[in-house]
């Protein structure tokens, strides 16, 4: 089926393009862009009047607890769920049951991603088998059956050796390895950020030097091997620092954060919040405001949402037991507009961090709207108001620390390969 | 003034008066412990649930002797925090206590925060007595009651808070009462054991060392040291330990002269005190003992409604 967009403001940061144009689809590809073009007969029409255009929006992290956890989320609820947050594609953690370490889990996600899924699904493969941190998964083969990158997200990479050699081998594969940066040792029976909040609350406390010295050792790594490295979910103005110095002097290293880390506190514990419990925990304002400072100068990348649904019975129970993760993938688009809202960046740069870059990063196919590219595109409404409600979700999971929080901004078309997959009613 | 609150979590979520009316009234039910026959009918007819996730046989015998004093019926439950991971949550725990359709829970956890979460899931009153790191709050009413029996105010005092203040519920519930009643708390114990931003939960000064800390104090308070909690790495010996961060009969001539000494027990005799201080004359600690049925008494009176003693 063919489809004209009409009238939006096309943000294309790929090819430089911020103007009012019109996009014709054809065949799941993009036909052509420009100002009054006349739709082909019996072509579909999306009047993006007022609207905002840009190629689909990419989460370079997100967890579909599909095979082996779907009561928490599936491939279809996940990436309905990303369809109604505007993105056209995901990328998937191996922390599944099994584990996403061969072959056969990554066709698995595969085929039913195709048969079933509203997005496209690109899958993580784990750096080790079982993700246990002892030896290295077949990349080769990951890679093969369709896997985009390696990580153990979840759990760091404990032996320095090990990582190292993963660094290593993954460049020989040419796959990306993307690193959980957490200090195990460090990070003992902490369950929030250690801090005045942890202090009044009498919870245990996670340092943030858990985060920073686990991504110093990664990018060093990565740079005595010459490898490419992408940290996720940085969260301290430590890490950062690490992060922009390291970028400064040449080292292969790429970031992403997660709107939670420029839009909450560990402020957000207090009444012991289950849903503000994650890892890399909630930190203060002052790294709040190194995150921000980050997006700005580039040193983060990718804004990624590490949406990790949870059964409301695994947060439903003391601070102390309760699982980590949030969801995002419904609340990334207005949280991040918030960012141009505040001047922090501008429209070309966000979409930059949330589909240009991690197209990149990954080595897709996608994050732009060049003539013959597919035609994955996000039409965004900027003035659509609305509320955060358990029940209107599509995840299947309802941990959201933004429940009851105003939205400015929604995806009013979600096109994925010209099809739309969820327009806003 | 009433008193409004349905439970009592922390002292932190109390005022000033609400300290006092809790104070004032745990001093008019000492005088029901001086009786021979040392019970009221104030809370005939209510129970009273005891839910010890954590043995204390002290903090529980202490409520249950308060509650039984109040005439209420009273059950104990002791239940194993393992169960928690092994499957039942507190939450159904909550449910097969409320069956019993109890007036007050009483609950020790040990985990912060667990009172929070029962008190918004029942409508029954809750008392904490101690979650995780976070507050006892009848151990500070129980401190506080001893020391306004001593000094007459709590207004104006320095008091000193050594130990292991990271894990201690007790030196919180402390801190946020003692500072709200107008004294300053002065801290001391291992760096490895002092929680960050804690001089910002009131008025309270965090000190270099021990002698520091208790030097012209009112007070001096220690607090219980818990090996099995500090692992390994938060200090090398116990012996250690004694040496810098004990209190002992030379570095007590610091304080005032006839300076209180307290302890929320049970002590490490020759670790946190010298035995020599812990039976001295200056030391409060059995007293301490004694202050808690009554403090424990005004709890379960005021959180029942405090309107019943009029029978
Ligand atoms: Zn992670
Ligand atoms: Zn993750």
């Amino acid at each position: 089926m063919n489809l004209l967009i009409k009238g939006g403001r096309v943000i294309d940061p790929s090819q430089g393009i911020d103007e009012v144009l019109d996009i014709l689809v054809e065949n799941g590809a993009i036909k052509e862009l420009g100002k009054g073009l006349a739709a082909p007969a019996g072509a579909g029409v999306v009047d993006a009047a007022g609207l905002i255009v840009t190629p689909g929006l990419i989460d370079m992290h997100v967890h579909l607890r599909d095979p082996g956890l779907e009561y928490k989320e599936d491939i279809v609820t996940g990436t309905r769920a990303a369809a109604a947050g505007g993105f056209t594609s995901v990328a998937c953690m191996p922390n599944t049951k099994p584990v996403n370490d061969n072959k056969a889990v990554t066709s698995y996600i595969v085929a039913k991603a195709k048969a079933e899924g509203l997005v496209n699904v690109f899958p993580v493969g784990s750096i080790t088998q079982g993700s246990k941190g002892d030896a290295l998964a077949e990349m080769g083969d990951l890679k093969e059956a369709g896997c985009v990158a390696v990580s153990d997200d979840g759990r760091p990479v404990t032996s320095s050796e090990l990582m190292r050699r993963a660094l290593e081998y993954a460049k020989g594969m040419g796959i990306m390895v993307i690193s959980h940066a957490e200090d195990l040792s460090l990070v003992g029976e902490g369950v929030m950020n250690e801090g005045f909040v942890s202090t009044e609350l009498g919870l245990k406390g996670i340092p943030w030097a858990a985060e920073d010295a686990a991504t110093a050792r990664d990018v060093y790594l990565a740079e005595f091997t010459n490898s490419p490295l992408h940290i996720a979910h940085v969260s301290t103005m430590g890490s950062l620092r690490i992060i922009r110095n390291a970028k400064a002097r040449g080292v292969k290293v790429t970031c992403e954060t997660a709107p939670h880390y420029f839009s909450l506190t560990d402020d957000a514990v207090r009444g012991y919040n289950t849903n503000a419990k994650m890892n890399p925990p909630l930190r203060t304002a002052d790294d709040l405001a190194a995150v921000k400072e980050a997006l700005k100068d580039g040193t983060i990348d990718a804004i990624a949402t590490d949406h990790a649904p949870h059964h409301l019975d695994e947060k439903d129970v003391e601070f102390n037991v309760a699982l980590n993760g949030i969801i995002g993938l419904e609340t990334s688009l207005p949280l991040s507009l918030k960012l141009v809202e505040e001047g922090v960046l501008t429209l070309p740069a966000l979409v930059e961090k949330m589909a240009c870059n991690p197209a990149a990063i990954l080595g897709i196919d996608r994050g732009t709207l060049r003539q013959g590219a597919v035609a994955d595109i996000t039409v965004i409404d900027p003035a659509a108001v609305w509320t955060v409600e358990a029940g209107a979700l599509a995840s299947k999971s309802k941990n959201s620390p933004f429940l009851g929080w105003e939205m400015k901004g929604a995806a009013a078309y979600t096109i994925v390969g010209g099809t739309v997959v969820h327009s806003r009613g | 003034m009433g008193f409004k609150h349905k439970d009592i979590i922390g002292l932190q979520d109390l005022t000033r008066e609400e300290i006092q009316l809790l104070l004032d009234t745990a001093d008019n039910m000492k005088e029901i412990n001086s009786r021979d026959i040392k019970k009221v009918p104030t809370l005939r007819g209510k129970t009273v649930v005891n839910v010890f996730y954590e043995a204390s046989t002290r903090t529980r015998t202490s409520f249950e002797i308060a509650a039984k004093r109040l005439s209420a019926d009273t059950i104990n439950i002791s239940a194993s925090t393992s169960s928690v991971t092994k499957g039942e949550t507190l939450s159904d725990t909550a449910r097969n206590i409320l069956a019993m359709k109890p007036d007050i829970i009483v609950m020790r956890h040990a985990a912060s925060g667990a009172h929070h979460y029962l008190a918004q899931r029942v409508s029954c009153s809750v008392i904490n007595a101690g979650d995780g790191a976070h507050e006892h709050p009848s151990q500070g009413l129980l401190d506080m009651l001893t020391m306004r029996q001593k000094f007459g105010t709590i207004e104006g005092l320095t008091v000193a808070i050594v130990g292991d203040i990271t894990h201690s519920r007790v030196a919180r519930s402390d801190i946020f009462g003692l500072t709200k009643m107008g004294a300053h708390v002065r801290l001391a114990g291992p760096p490895t054991m002092m929680p960050p931003g804690i001089e910002r939960l009131g008025n309270v000064t965090v000190c270099r060392d021990m002698r520091e800390a208790i030097e012209g104090v009112d007070v001096v308070m220690m607090l219980r040291i818990q090996l099995e909690r500090q692992g390994k790495t938060l200090l090398p010996t116990l012996r250690e330990y004694a040496r810098y961060y004990g209190l002992n009969p030379q570095n007590l001539k610091l304080a005032k002269p006839g300076a209180m000494v307290m302890h929320p027990g049970p002590i490490n005799r020759g670790v946190e005190l010298s035995s020599y201080v812990a039976d001295s004359d200056q030391s409060a600690i059995l007293t301490q003992v004694e202050n808690g049925v009554a403090v424990r008494m005004a709890m379960l009176y005021h959180v029942s409604g405090g309107e019943l003693a009029t029978e």
